[in-house]
């Protein structure tokens, strides 16, 4: 197995690799980085973030105005000195990357833009008309290149972090050119792997957001953390679960079930008018508002399709200049996949799964619990997302972290010097590879990847939805279980080594395996309701007993066992909710 | 009675395996809202595990799903097989060397997007805490339009100037350097105007259009290429009347 040796490795090349890769050649231009990365990195799918990236920088705003919307939109589950210093570096990560060119949208003066988004008390969303992780990710790839210690090693998918004696030497990858597994040894790796919506059947996440990295940091004993709040973005198109962003409702569209009635006011948000108004009605968080399209659904007040129920997204009152302005994307979209021209009709849309709160457990310095190994944007949980994320807080977030995981890996590089290798290491990447050969060359599997993949995916649905109970949930990883024996009887049907992508899709296929059932069982111990996590059979929040995070840990054999940490609280104490009309 | 089909004709090449590239017909179901891309996954997930093929965010933004459909340089996630006759034939992107089936090798794309320096040389060095530079909607205007480019490589498929003449920046990479030399926040130009306006840069460019017309986005690079051509000649004529101007 060729060696390939760096200083730092970053797994993941979307918005938070790319910053971090940035981060370690500002802070040390002579440390080598390997940017890994399964994809090219325009691929990645911060590419498909529309609506903004939220940053206090208005006169009518302020940092404690961000810090309680983000700690009461997480349900106070979010640890609150990473939400305090996350709401601090947030504007100065904007403005960098403003100065490194990004398009973002501005005011007639030339100063940035902002917007109005939901759960946020001000508008304090920046924007690039509704494109802003495509832009956001652009400018990051294309101020990427002009560092020369930055080595990109496009479509290499990492299999397995090298870990011997607590401490992280590398990570084994596959390049899927000529399907040889590389061995990155190095001083400190980033994974910056993204998100896992892919494990669900309806998701507006893209192909490639299967949890690699989670599930690698998980097998070697890192603890994924609060899995089992995963998003449901209120706003995707029916069948094909293409995003609309939040940004049209911040514009001022409006959601109406079948009778044409705003129907998010019977659900604590209302009541209607004044409209548009911060943290009411359609610009209230997202766990409420794909909550309160469950309860009109089981009322039959929402609108069947060929693809589920669905409630109109009404745009029309804005106009086709502002829409063209503004939303140019979401016009598109519309006009492409549901046939329908938002300048003269509702578009139909229902909730999807969108993003995952939990992941990588790491400490605010990006740290997880295996030395050199550090973590930052969706597949980390650091964590001020808590039990739901407010929208536009997750490209603010893969800068901050991806920043301060380049930061903290360069620093562990100076102070631990070049990798050494040892002979366990060098053992574990070598069985890293024998791993992938044995799949590559196993005969005889009488089951086919399609097929667990669909059986996982409607499991999760069925199971861990947007409302969860005991039996559906038991019934769930009971299914992961059964689909984790059957995932040892799959058998490639391509034998070469060139592209191959029923080998790479074998491999996805394993990680969102972990992954799922890291999500159900910690869904399943959780005897309460809160933020994205709700339990028709616990319908309340219990502070009293979790008010804590949880802590999924990989078994080899089975599913996770699960324990919990605490929540770190500063100045927050945890109370009710409050949308709608009375919201502060 | 039975249901409708289309057949899909697939390039097939394995570097492995195969001495030449073939064609191997898949048989599969018609749906109204299927995109092509969706017929490619059926097969991959129903027929041939063998099928290898680039695709993630089926909704026309990563930009890795460029195929050429009866043809024509298209992404797969955003063109309907309500579009195209029961019988289609699909092949890689031209122009670039086969990897694998519909996978082409995008190395010499990538280094000629690095070629044109697409970042901010900035016109003023400006602290974070200094804040933001000034745009006004305006400014941003002049080069937003060249922003918008996916990277789908579509536009590099269908150049006959291109296929013709392999040095030859291309459009993509020259809009891109045009995006930057037109932001009010960048005075890059002179160091980009090596690649740009030597050859194999966009005198090369015989404006056919073709570029244009094919681009998902919009982007309009046989536009920036030619706008790019004006600014040059701008600056030779000034070089030849100002020697001193020159750097």
């Amino acid at each position: 197995m060729e060696t390939i040796d760096t200083d730092i490795a970053i797994v993941g090349a979307g918005g938070a690799g790319l910053r971090a890769a940035i981060a370690v050649a500002e802070a040390n231009p002579s440390l080598k980085i390997a940017l890994i990365s399964k994809v090219y990195p325009m691929r990645s799918h911060t590419v498909a973030a529309e609506g903004g990236a939220a940053g206090v920088i208005k006169d009518n705003d302020s940092f404690d105005y961000h810090f309680h919307d983000t700690v009461a939109g997480g349900d106070w589950l979010c640890d609150q000195d990473a939400v305090e210093l996350f709401i601090h570096e947030a504007p100065r990560e904007l403005t960098q990357i403003e100065h490194w060119g990004c398009p973002w949208s501005r005011e007639p003066d030339g100063h940035v833009a902002v917007r109005p988004f939901g759960g946020m008390k001000v508008e304090r969303t920046w924007y690039a008309a509704d494109k802003t992780g495509f832009h956001m990710l652009h400018t990051l790839f294309q101020t990427s290149l002009k560092y020369p210690s930055i080595e990109r090693f496009d479509e290499y998918y990492s299999t397995d972090l090298v870990v011997s004696d607590g401490k992280c030497h590398g990570v084994t990858a596959i390049e899927m050119r000529t399907g040889q597994v590389r061995f990155f040894k190095a001083s400190s790796v980033i994974i910056a792997t993204g998100g896992a919506g892919k494990v669900f059947p309806f998701t507006t996440n893209g192909a490639i957001k299967t949890g690699d990295g989670m599930a690698m940091a998980y097998r070697v004993g890192v603890p994924l953390k609060d899995m089992e709040f995963v998003q449901y973005h209120p706003t995707g198109l029916p069948g094909t679960g293409i995003l609309i962003t939040e940004g049209s409702r911040g514009e001022g569209g409006i959601l109406v079930n079948k009778d044409g009635y705003r129907y998010l006011q019977d659900y604590n948000l209302g009541p209607p008018d004044p409209w548009p108004r911060k943290k009411a009605m359609e610009l209230g968080p997202r766990d409420r508002l794909s909550q309160a399209f469950w309860h009109e659904q089981q009322k039959g007040r929402t609108i069947s399709g060929d693809y589920g129920d669905v409630v109109h997204l009404d745009l029309r009152h804005l106009g086709e200049a502002k829409i063209m302005e503004r939303l140019p994307m979401v016009r598109e979209l519309a006009q492409s996949y549901v046939g329908v021209d938002p300048v003269k009709a509702p578009i139909p849309v229902r909730p999807v799964v969108h993003y995952t709160m939990g992941g990588i457990d790491t400490d605010i310095d990006t740290a997880t619990s295996v030395a050199g190994l550090f973590s930052a944007g969706e597949c980390a949980c650091v964590s001020i997302n808590g039990a739901n994320r407010l929208g536009s807080n997750s490209l603010t977030e893969l800068l901050v972290f991806g920043a301060r995981a380049g930061r903290a890996a360069a620093e562990f590089a100076r102070e631990n010097g070049p990798p050494v290798v040892d002979g366990d290491a060098r053992q574990a990447a070598e069985a890293a590879e024998q791993r992938v050969l044995e799949l590559f060359r196993r005969s005889g599997g009488n089951e086919s990847i399609a097929g667990l993949r669909r059986d996982m995916n409607l499991a999760m649905e069925a199971g861990a939805g947007i409302y969860r109970s005991e039996d559906s949930l038991q019934e769930c990883t009971q299914t992961m279980q059964e689909l984790r024996e059957r995932y040892r009887r799959i058998e490639l049907m391509d034998k070469s080594n060139v592209f191959n992508t029923d080998l790479i899709e074998a491999l996805e296929l394993g990680s969102m395996l972990d992954v799922a059932a890291a999500m159900a069982c910690s869904a399943l111990q959780r005897k309460e309701s809160r933020g994205s996590h709700q339990r028709l059979d616990y319908p309340d929040r219990d502070d009293e007993m979790y008010l804590r995070h949880s802590l999924a840990h990989y078994s080899a054999n089975g599913l996770p066992s699960i324990d919990y940490s605490d929540v770190t609280i500063t100045r927050s104490r945890p109370a009710e909710r409050v949308y709608g009309g009375s919201a502060e | 009675m039975s249901e409708r089909t289309v057949e899909l004709e697939i390039l097939r090449y394995d570097p492995d395996q195969d001495q030449e590239p073939y064609f191997q017909t898949y048989t599969v179901p018609y749906h109204e809202d299927w995109v092509v891309l969706d017929a490619i996954n059926y097969i991959k997930d129903e027929l041939d595990r063998t099928l290898s093929y680039r695709w993630s965010c089926h909704m026309a933004v990563c930009g890795s799903c460029g195929m050429v459909i009866n043809g024509t340089p298209v992404l797969s996630c955003n063109t309907f097989l309500r579009d195209y006759p029961d019988k289609i034939r699909i092949e890689p992107l031209r122009n670039f060397p086969i990897e694998r089936d519909l996978i082409v090798d995008m190395d010499d794309f990538i280094s000629k997007l690095t070629s044109v320096k697409p970042w901010v040389i900035a016109r003023e060095e400006r602290s974070v805490d200094d804040g933001e530079y000034l745009q006004t909607p305006a400014q941003l205007a002049v080069f937003k339009q060249y922003t918008a480019c996916i990277n789908c490589m579509l536009c590099y498929s269908a150049c006959p100037q291109y296929a013709l003449n392999e040095p030859f920046v291309g459009p993509a990479a020259l809009a891109l350097a045009h995006r930057y030399n037109l932001d009010n926040r960048d005075i890059g130009r002179s160091a980009r105007e090596d690649v740009v306006a030597s050859n194999p840069g966009i005198w090369e460019c015989s404006f056919v259009g073709a570029c244009s017309e094919v681009c998902p986005k919009l982007v309009d690079p046989a536009g920036a290429i030619q706008q790019a051509k004006i600014a040059s000649t701008g600056d030779y004529f000034l070089d030849f009347l100002m020697p001193w101007r020159r750097k």
